[in-house]
């Protein structure tokens, strides 16, 4: 089977692009949490499409995908505990109502 | 010695700061003790003071090296009198004040202050710490006057000072100049400068760096501190801050701005601008005569016009000072055709230095005097007295002698400073001379004026009640009248402290005197 | 005799001792005071005596002394290389004087001491008195010019002090003043001529035993050309002169001698009419050679003149007083007229004579006339005495000799010098002599007036107080009536009689009348020619003697008296409110004349008012120009600070950085609006940003 590169690399536009208009466009912060996380896969996507091409002779981008995995990982957790303290201060996950850092 | 002169008041002062407040009869005491010490010591200077030897107790430490400043003190014949005379005034002017009760300790401290700066302008020899002196002798003098002053204090205090200063600023920058073109301050070494010419030049050099005629530039300088003693002294047209200081000041203050302050300015003459600036004094010496000879007649004018007893006195100042002037002019004044020039110009000099003595002693005489009248009645209107020597025949009797002294009756002092000034003056500058004699007969006409409003006529009967004056009034008329019969009678001791340094004088201005003689006759 | 001149010295120092001690007397002491002051003054007098003795030899050739003159100079004080001598003199010319002065005084004194007797500053009166004969011996006394100067000063001091002596009274205060300044103009003159004669000779000694006195160079300083087309010699003693016309009340100078009769009558009679006075005369005779030094020049002619137009002037105001002293001032005014003219037209014997006989006759005249002052209670107004002739006959006969004297009637003293006087200048200019006999007729006339409205007819006075001005005087303006002297502030009645004085009044009285009848016979030539020319200036020519001038001289005289026994002795006053007889034939004329030719309100309109002016005028340049000047600085300096203040600080500085400030906080508030707080808005704004630099990645 011979998939050509762009394949993947189309696919993983295609899921940057929907996390992106997740991210921008929801009002629940959980669901802008998803997004980023697609838009990461997005790219962890790329990196192994580039190894399994040979366009890196060492492991790095196995390397780097697997930290990018645990560190995704983390950031949805302390990103959902962040979600979980807006929650109980502003009795909502409406990312339009979080605006106390406004100058 | 000299140093111990200066600087005995200013022990006194910090002695008096040491005390409390409100131990006013010893701050008294500690004032007029500091005071007294250095006149003792300033008797001991003049009686050991030898004419002949030039600049002597001379004091010479190297002070601030890199600006070339050293501390440099000596007296002359210029000098000793005046600082005898302020030795003389200052414990009078002291006495004077003892009943004073309104802030005894800062009132008398000023005082010394005043005494130590007076005392280092006549001794200093380096214009560096001379300026200090110069300038302390102001600061003092604008608090007495702003603190104890009458009605108009402010304004007058103000007046006083910023005039004072504007000169002062002049001075100061006339020579910085010359400074820059000497690297020195000192003024026996800028004298022999001048005489030998490398003043000149160097003048004309700096003027050229800086693009200027090196004339003009010699010219702005010497204006520039002519200025400074011009209003000190005060000539004619810088004298209007005079009367309303004296007016305004206490007595005290009066005597002592009277007696040393406007000596300083004349003193300037004699020991500045006439040995540092030859040239340029004797090129312009027939303006200078002719505002010498406009304080003599405008000021013995003005005087007739007053009706203020105190500022009838203060005016008559700038008359006697004008008559000092002029015959420090005459001895810059060129006289070709004069045979014995060199005993003219010193008859002048030395007649001018004995009237700087001369009306110190008499104008404190007459401020005091006024002081006694103005603490009794509260007035100083002329009108407002009247017969006063029927119940003052000792206050009388004593501002009688001051007033004829201060009018020139022979057998006073004033006669004898008076007469030679117009012995040396009248061959060598004829008219001014001539025309200033009728100041003379102005200056009678108001003194007498005034002793008639004061003593004589019927007795306002609002004073009948006055007491004459007490013990130690007397004590301080009789320490003047003193000086004024001793010089009036004999004044050669006098005139051979001053005599030497006044020929030295004289001889810058007529450098071939045996030439001039010989083509003259 | 060199020993005598240095003793010279000793002659003002007793009086100036006794005055010494006077000012430390206290009031009360009277008798002592007197005692010190006579004393002195005796002592000093035969000092002057010895000396005056010791001169007679001179100058003559004689045996014994070949000497002109003794003299000895002292050094003062030094200065420049040279030094300023003073010195005594010892010549006729000082010891007559000198006698004179010290003789007179010592009788003077000895009358004060009753005319003075009730009043309280007694001591200070002797104090002034003695310091008086001090400054005057010192004067005459005096080989130097500034010496001679010195002491002129101090004796106008004295007549100062003692014209004010009753200084309450502000007719007085005013008369003292008047009499310091008018002598004061003339002393400038006299300053003036000291600088020139000390200039041009180098000296003021007046004579040096070397021989280069100022004096002794007159000859020299006459081949110099002076100013005004005088020699040099020529104008100093024309500037000396001045000093004189000032001194010896010369017109127009004259105008203090009179109101200087404000002071007590002894004070009159010993320096305003016996020494003092005289003192420029006398300066003029001591300063003879300048003078005369240049026979070309204008100053003897104008010497000449002045005298001579003085002598009449005052002896025409004489004849309308009413006031008993001013009479006599104005009198002395003439007669020192007299003596500069004898001096003037070249006689400096007959003007030296003439102050000697007239310091006594007048000191005689002007003491009686205190006596009647005192006799009739402090009254000077002859219109209210009369009749005094049988109250007081010794005054009365002394008075007599010396109106006599006065009038120049033989044998008296006054008929010899007058008439040398009237000899010299009758051949040097008719005109003055004729003007000269003219006033000596006025001088007759008016003093014989005085002798019967004073001592004739009925006592008029004694009469309660009654309104002084006549109707005359209403209808020509007011006449210049006498007001008595008032005595340490009492108040007389004059209810009672006048009274005859006590001897200590009337024996200087008789000793000066003795001399006012016997002096004169010094100067007569029938005595074996005239002993006085002699004595004083045997070298100078005698005039030619001239029956004419002699008889006329006379004739007017006694032509004065008779009229004068015709207006006034035929028909007494009766009372003293009627007008003056001669008041009633020419009422303007006499108006004017005891106006004293309105010469007082001249120089009140003139002289006064422009000094007056002159120091209002330069108390406004002060005040106004001057200060203004310093005003118009201060408020230009003010003006400029504000300027910097609020133009420079304020808007440029302060504004420029507080706009600056302004703005960046604006800007802020601009930017903040970016900063929503959303989260999302700035993510969107990061994707945007991404999506640009891609943009510009792919197709830039």
């Amino acid at each position: 089977m011979n998939v050509p590169l762009s394949n993947y690399l189309m696919l993983s536009a295609f899921l940057f692009a929907i996390g992106l208009c997740g991210a921008l466009s929801r009002k629940n912060a959980i669901i802008v949490l998803m997004g980023i996380e697609i838009m990461f896969n997005a790219g962890i996507l790329n990196l192994i499409a580039f190894w399994h091409y040979k366009l890196f002779v060492a492991p790095t981008a196995q390397m780097f995908a697997i930290f990018a995995i645990s560190i995704a990982a983390a950031e949805s957790a302390v990103g959902l505990a962040l979600v979980i303290a807006v929650y109980r201060h502003y009795k909502s996950v409406d990312m339009d109502e979080m605006k106390s850092l406004q100058g | 010695m000299l140093s111990l002169i200066t600087f005995t008041p200013l022990l006194g002062a910090v002695a008096v700061l040491c005390l409390p407040k409100t131990y006013e009869r010893s701050i008294k005491v500690v004032s007029l003790l500091a005071s007294v010490s250095s006149l003792l010591l300033a008797l001991c200077v003049w009686s050991r003071f030898d004419p002949s030897a030039g600049l002597m107790f001379e004091e010479r430490i190297p002070w601030i090296t890199a600006l070339n400043v050293d501390y440099r003190l000596g007296v002359d014949g210029l000098s000793v009198a005046m600082v005898l005379l302020t030795a003389i005034i200052m414990p009078l002017a002291l006495l004077a004040h003892w009943k004073h009760d309104r802030n005894v300790k800062l009132f008398f401290l000023l005082f010394l202050l005043l005494q130590t700066g007076m005392f280092g302008v006549f001794t200093a020899l380096n214009f560096f710490h001379w300026f200090i002196f110069w300038e302390l002798g102001l600061i003092p003098m604008y608090f007495l006057i702003k603190i104890w002053g009458a009605e108009d204090r402010t304004y007058a205090a103000f007046k006083f000072f910023l005039y004072t200063l504007a000169g002062s600023v002049t001075m100061l920058l006339a020579f910085a100049f010359i400074y820059l073109a000497t690297n020195s301050f000192d003024f026996i070494d800028l004298r022999q400068k001048a005489a030998s010419g490398e003043l000149t030049a160097a003048i004309g050099r700096l003027a050229t760096s800086l693009h200027m005629n090196p004339t003009v530039f010699g010219s702005l300088l010497f204006w520039g501190a002519f200025l400074g003693f011009a209003i000190k002294v005060p000539i004619w047209p810088f004298h209007t801050w005079l009367p309303d200081a004296h007016t305004q000041a206490p007595t005290g203050g009066s005597m002592v701005l009277a007696a040393i302050l406007l000596k300083m300015g004349v003193y300037g003459f004699l020991r500045i601008i006439l040995p540092i600036f030859p040239d340029q004094v004797q090129a312009h010496v027939n303006i200078l005569l002719l505002l010498a000879l406009a304080s003599i007649i405008f000021g013995a004018f003005a005087a007739l016009a007053q009706t203020d007893f105190k500022r009838l006195v203060a005016y008559s100042s700038v008359n006697h000072m004008g008559y000092a002037m002029l015959g420090i002019f005459a001895t810059v004044a060129a006289a070709p055709n004069v045979a014995d020039v060199v005993n003219e110009k010193a008859a002048a000099l030395n007649g001018a230095i004995l009237q700087m003595f001369n009306h110190g002693i008499s104008s404190a005489a007459l401020f005091f005097l006024v002081g006694v009248i103005y603490e009794r009645t509260h007035t100083r209107k002329l009108e407002d007295y009247g017969g006063l020597r029927i119940i003052l025949p000792v206050y009388t009797g004593i501002l009688g002698i001051s007033m004829f002294s201060s009018l020139g009756l022979p057998g006073l002092n004033g006669f004898v400073g008076e007469f030679l000034i117009f012995k040396g003056s009248f061959p060598i500058v004829t008219l001014v001379t001539a025309l200033a004699t009728i100041g003379l007969v102005v200056t009678a006409l108001f003194l007498l004026n005034m002793i008639q409003k004061v003593c004589f006529g019927p007795l306002n009967e609002r004073w009948s009640g006055l007491r004459d004056m007490t013990g130690r009034e007397i004590f301080i008329g009789a320490v003047l009248m003193l000086f004024m019969f001793w010089i009036g009678i004999y004044p050669a001791p006098f005139l051979n402290a001053s005599n030497t340094a006044a020929l030295h004088l004289v001889h810058l201005f007529q450098k071939v005197p045996e030439t001039m003689m010989a083509l003259g006759h | 005799m060199s020993e005598l001149v240095r003793q010279q010295w000793l002659i003002p120092l007793f009086p100036l001792a006794a005055a010494a001690i006077q000012s430390l007397l206290k009031r009360p002491a009277r008798k002592l005071s007197a005692t010190i002051c006579i004393g002195a003054m005796g002592i000093s007098c035969v000092l002057t005596l010895r000396a005056l003795f010791a001169t007679f030899g001179f100058g003559r050739g004689g045996e014994h002394y070949e000497v002109e003159r003794v003299i000895w100079n002292f050094t003062w004080f030094s200065f420049g290389n040279t030094s300023l001598s003073l010195g005594f003199i010892l010549d006729p010319l000082t010891a007559g004087m000198a006698a004179m002065v010290a003789f007179v005084s010592f009788w003077i004194f000895v009358n004060a001491t009753g005319y003075m007797s009730s009043d309280e500053n007694f001591t200070r009166f002797f104090c002034f008195l003695s310091l008086f004969g001090a400054s005057m011996l010192g004067l005459v006394v005096s080989n130097n010019l500034l010496l001679l100067f010195m002491c002129w000063e101090l004796v106008g001091l004295c007549s100062y002090l003692l014209i004010g002596f009753w200084y309450f009274k502000p007719s007085a205060a005013a008369a003292m003043k008047k009499a310091f300044i008018t002598t004061r103009v003339g002393d400038i003159g006299f300053f003036l001529g000291i600088l020139l004669l000390y200039w041009q000779s180098g000296t003021l000694s007046l004579y040096t035993p070397e021989g280069t006195g100022a004096l002794q160079q007159a000859g020299k300083l006459a081949t110099l050309t002076g100013w005004w087309g005088l020699s040099m010699a020529g104008t100093i003693a024309f500037l000396l002169f001045i000093g004189a016309m000032g001194k010896s009340a010369q017109f127009p100078l004259h105008v203090w001698l009179p109101d200087a009769m404000e002071g007590p009558t002894p004070v009159s009679a010993l320096i305003h009419a016996a020494t003092m006075v005289a003192a420029g005369v006398f300066m003029v005779g001591r300063m003879y050679p300048l003078f005369t030094a240049q026979s070309h020049d204008w100053v003897m002619t104008f010497v000449m003149w002045i005298g001579c137009f003085t002598a009449v002037f005052s002896a025409t105001i004489a004849v309308a007083q009413f006031d008993i002293k001013r009479v006599l001032a104005y009198s002395t005014c003439s007669q020192l007229g007299y003596m500069v003219m004898g001096l003037g037209a070249g006689s400096l014997v007959a003007g030296q004579f003439h102050l000697l006989t007239h310091a006594f006759f007048k000191a005689l005249l002007f003491l009686g006339s205190g006596c009647v002052i005192i006799g009739t209670h402090h009254e000077q107004d002859m219109r209210k005495m009369g009749g005094l002739r049988k109250y007081m006959p010794i005054t009365f006969w002394c008075y007599l000799i010396g109106t006599l004297a006065l009038c120049g009637i033989p044998p008296f003293a006054g008929f010899f010098s007058k008439d040398e006087i009237l000899l010299a200048t009758y051949y040097r200019s008719p005109w003055a002599w004729g003007l000269g006999t003219f006033a000596a007729f006025l001088t007759a006339f008016y003093m014989t007036r005085q002798i019967f409205l004073v001592f004739f007819g009925p006592w008029r006075g004694g009469r309660p107080e009654a309104h002084p001005h006549s109707q005359l005087a209403e209808a020509h303006g007011e006449l210049d009536v006498p007001h008595g002297e008032a005595h340490g502030g009492e108040v007389h009645l004059h209810a009672h009689a006048p009274h005859e004085i006590p001897w200590n009044m009337w024996l200087p009285l008789v000793v000066l009348s003795a001399f006012a009848l016997f002096m004169g016979w010094l100067g007569t030539p029938w005595l074996g020619g005239n002993l006085f020319h002699h004595y004083l200036a045997p070298e100078e020519a005698v005039p030619q003697h001239s029956d004419f001038v002699l008889w006329l001289s006379i004739g007017v005289g006694l032509f004065g008296i008779v009229l004068g026994w015709l207006v006034y002795g035929r028909k007494p006053l009766q009372n003293a409110l009627d007008d003056d007889p001669l008041a009633l034939t020419t009422p303007v004329m006499f108006t004017v004349l005891n106006r004293k030719w309105y010469i007082d309100e001249l120089y009140e309109v003139t002289i006064i008012h422009f000094t007056t002016a002159g120091a209002t005028f330069f108390r406004l340049v002060d005040k106004l120009l001057v200060d203004g000047c310093l005003h118009a600085i201060a408020w230009i300096a003010w003006g400029l600070s504000q300027l910097f203040r609020w133009g420079g600080d304020e808007l440029v500085i302060n504004g420029g950085f507080d706009a600056s400030c302004e703005s960046v906080r604006l800007g802020g508030k601009v930017l903040a609006k970016l900063q929503s707080g959303r989260v999302q808005d700035y993510f969107r704004v990061l994707s945007l940003g991404f999506a640009i630099l891609l943009l510009i990645y792919f197709f830039a």
